[in-house]
Parts: C-alpha cells; structure tokens; sequence
C-alpha cells in the first residue's frame, strides 16, 4: 500500500494535472522527497530553503494539519491519505503579516 | 469580469460590516468550470485581526472537501480591508494560491459606501477585472457594470520568494 497524495490545482503543473498521486515515506518530510524524484519541482513549493514547511501551504495527514503533528516530522504510515491545500491568507498591511508569519513560524517550531 | 449575483454580494458586504473593524474574509463556490458563484461560505479570520486575514486550516479543509463532493471550486475568494483601498496587498498576492479564483476585496472603511472590486491574480501578477452585478431576483437581463479605475490594470509585485 502507498500514501495517496491530493494536490491543488495550483501545484498540478508538477504532476501532469494529477489530482490524486502516490508515494511514501516514513515521515512528511521523506514522502516529499520520494514525490520529488518523480514531480521535481514540487519540494521546492512545499519546503522553504531553510527547511520547513512553507507558509503558503496546508498540509494534512488524514484530518489533521501537520503543523499540530510535527510539521515536516510527522510519521506516516501505509493508507494514510495526505491533502495539500493552498493557506488562504492576506490583508491590508505587509508589516503585520511579516509579524504574523514570524510569530506562526515560531509556534510551529515551538510545537515540534 | 465577475458575473455575481446582487443577493451574494449584500451577503459579502453584510459580513465584511459584521466582522468591521476585523477583516472579514470567506469564499462563493460555483460549480467546476462554471466560472459562476453560486454559494456563499463566510469563513472564521482565525487572524481576528483588523490588518490580517487567514482561514481556519481546519475549517478550510472541512469546505474545500465539500467542494469537491459538490463538484464545486472556489470562484470566488474575498476579504476585507478595513482601513485602506480595496487593492491587494503584497501580502495578498504572496498568498494568492487559486489561479482560478477571483480575488474580490471590499473596502468597508466608509462608513456609508463600500468599495468593492475583483482581481486575478496570477504568477505574483495583479490583474483588475470589472465587476458585474446581476440581478437575478429582479430581472436577469437588469445588470450593472463597473470598475474602479483609478489604478492600473495590472501591477507586478514581482514575487521573488515563491
């Protein structure tokens, strides 16, 4: 058995207009890289340079974010299904959603 | 252009008022293709903030699953700017994650006037579209067309983190 993967609209130039692909992994962070080898590209949208997950992302195993299970750490197993979703966030000022962002980011961090 | 029905938009408006000061924010799902709203989902600012929005994880995927379901997609996602233009931010384009959406933004910072107007936006590009109001309870064939003009039609933010 494999992890199914839903993908976005917005991500499925990297698999051929696939909504629905496989792959596995032990973690998020290995299934990533196992879709990777055969979508390149697609790590690049999910992960940051720094290496966390992007903010402009959701990402759930089953029915939970990931962000509450590990972030990029969350074991997976054999029928897990995982869901990408693009964040649906903005507003009217650049500064408070840097400010925002950086306080997410740290909170993500703490929880892991 | 954005072809939205009179009853959708006083159902935008009244929330982005309810939620004023905080921006309000939610989608309008039409079915795939249609390129027509036709169900209004107000959605939680978990930001619950007055200069930043941001949809429930949770809640999103809870709606985004019934789109699917329904054979919808979100044609429209909107938000509002309490205090400022109904323009994207930065901010904005940096999350604009729908290539298909249009991105309809209303100003409430007048008390008595609401601006209100819709954006593709694409590949970190800003593209303003008009707006037409339709009134189906009315007389379908009734409509009133407009854009704010007093921008230009597309700004490139050039997005360089994504």
């Amino acid at each position: 058995m494999a992890i199914e993967v839903r993908i976005p609209t917005i991500l499925r130039s990297y698999t051929g207009g696939a909504k629905v692909v496989e792959g596995s992994g032990d973690t998020l962070a290995d299934l990533i890289a196992d879709l990777d080898s055969r979508h390149g590209g697609l790590k690049a949208r999910l992960v940051t340079d720094a290496g966390v997950l992007h903010r402009f992302v959701n990402v759930y195993v089953n029915d939970e974010d990931v962000r509450f299970l590990g972030a990029l750490d969350a074991k997976l197993n054999d029928g897990d299904s995982v869901t990408i979703l693009p964040a649906v966030a903005g507003g009217a000022f650049g500064f408070a959603a840097a400010a925002a962002i950086a306080s997410h980011a740290v909170s993500t961090r703490a929880a892991r | 252009m954005l072809s939205i029905d009179r009853s959708i938009i006083d159902a935008i408006v009244a929330h982005a008022r309810r939620d004023h000061p905080d921006e309000a924010c939610g989608v309008v799902a039409g079915p795939v293709g249609s390129d027509t709203p036709t169900r209004h989902i107000p959605m939680d600012n978990a930001a619950r903030s007055m200069t930043f929005y941001e949809f429930d994880s949770m809640e999103q995927l809870r709606v985004w699953r019934e789109m699917d379901e329904r054979d919808e997609e979100p044609v429209v996602i909107y938000h509002s700017h309490t205090a400022t233009e109904a323009y994207p931010s930065r901010t904005d384009v940096s999350f604009a994650g729908e290539p298909g959406a249009h991105y309809l933004l209303v100003s409430t910072r007048e008390p008595d006037t609401e601006e209100i107007r819709s954006f593709r936006i694409v590949d970190g590009v800003i593209t303003e579209e008009p707006v037409k109001i339709v009134d189906a309870a009315v007389d379908p064939n009734a409509v009133q067309s407009y854009m704010f003009g007093q921008s230009p039609a597309t700004v490139d933010y050039e997005c360089s983190d994504r």
